[in-house]
């Protein structure tokens, strides 16, 4: 098991670094996630596994696993250097209901959630945004534009999906640096906000 | 590396994670999540340990890794890396930099230094 990587340049975290926060990006099928974590993240993205057995199955029983007790989700994440003490991690996470096992144990102790949303599939971000709500995360809306897809305004879009008047939407462009940075940025100033209105 | 198709990769894949961690069901503990930060300790190892074990300490006596990177880098799914985390810290042979508490969480300092790290790095 080749388990040490090939070169240790930029593998580890500096030793100084002592608090880990996690965001989440979130979206349908092909919207982008992956592309936006490869395009922010410092180490080369990595995926993980998380296996989950279902309902009454047996996890030692192996016979049950011809019954197909077990289901594999994979998690993209990259990983961002904010300061000598603070690193950021981002997951990409699929937005399946029926992974509710991965969700509790990605969104616990998340700062909220980034969800992409591609304006010609509206519809496809139904089920991520309510699964988003249901475990209450705060979360802002990033439009990926594909090529050549007309731009909607944003009153349209901010109906149809069926937002609060607060929550932020901006337009980003996975592959481009600059775009996801900012569209990062909206997030952790919408949680801001949030946190004020707490205190 | 496997490849999906391979049948030998696929049955050493469903028989392994039961194998290392001596047929305990995954631990929903709440030491270790996918962003806890872990590095070896000084104490030296024994020489009998499972291989996974060693593999485990060989990544991380290199730095600090969060619990989702050691999974990534092993590629052994999250559950099975937070067993052998636990075994290995609770006989010593790790640090683990506690995970922030929740309420910490949504600290407003912390949202500060997020939104400062963002636009240092990126602005
Ligand atoms: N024009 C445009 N293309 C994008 C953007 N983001 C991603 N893409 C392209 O869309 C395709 C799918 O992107 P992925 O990053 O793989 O999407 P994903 O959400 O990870 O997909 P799944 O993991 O399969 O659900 C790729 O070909 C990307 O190059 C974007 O913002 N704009
Ligand atoms: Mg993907």
């Amino acid at each position: 098991m080749g388990s040490r990587p090939d070169s240790a340049d930029g593998v580890y975290l500096d030793d100084a670094v002592q608090i880990a926060a996690k965001i989440l990006v979130v979206g349908h099928f092909a919207v982008g996630k992956t592309t936006f974590i490869g395009t922010m993240s410092e180490i080369p993205p990595l995926r993980t596994e998380e296996r989950m057995t279902q309902a009454g199955a047996h996890v030692d029983d192996l016979g049950g696993v011809r019954g197909k007790s077990t289901t594999t989700v994979a998690m993209d994440f990259g990983r961002i250097t904010l300061s000598s003490k603070l690193v950021l991690y981002l997951f990409g996470t699929p937005g399946q209901e029926r992974f509710v096992q991965v969700w509790e144990d990605m969104t616990r102790g998340a700062l909220g959630a980034l969800i992409l949303v591609d304006p010609e599939r509206l519809k496809e971000s139904f089920p991520v945004i309510d699964l988003v709500e249901q475990y209450g995360l705060p979360y802002a809306i990033s439009v990926n534009h594909f090529d050549e897809t007309p731009v909607r305004p944003e009153n349209e879009l901010r109906e149809a999906l069926d937002l609060l008047p607060e929550t932020p939407i901006v337009t980003c462009d996975a592959r481009d640096q600059k775009s996801s940075a900012d569209a990062l940025i909206a997030l952790v100033r919408y949680l801001q906000t949030r946190t004020d209105r707490r205190a | 590396m496997s490849t999906p198709g391979d049948p030998e990769a696929l049955s050493v894949e469903l028989v392994r994670p039961y194998v290392i961690t001596n047929g305990r069901g995954l631990p929903d503990d709440d030491q270790f999540n996918l962003i806890t930060l872990v590095t070896t300790s000084d104490q030296p190892r024994p020489s009998h340990l499972d291989p996974e074990k060693h593999s485990v300490l060989d990544l991380c006596s290199g730095g600090l890794l969060s619990v989702a990177e050691i999974a990534g880098h092993m590629k052994l799914p999250i559950g099975i890396v937070k067993v052998l985390l636990s075994d290995l810290s609770a006989d010593g042979f790790l640090v683990v930099r506690a995970p922030v508490p929740p309420a910490q969480l949504v600290d407003v300092s912390l949202l500060q230094e997020v939104l400062n790290g963002l636009q240092a790095r990126f602005g």
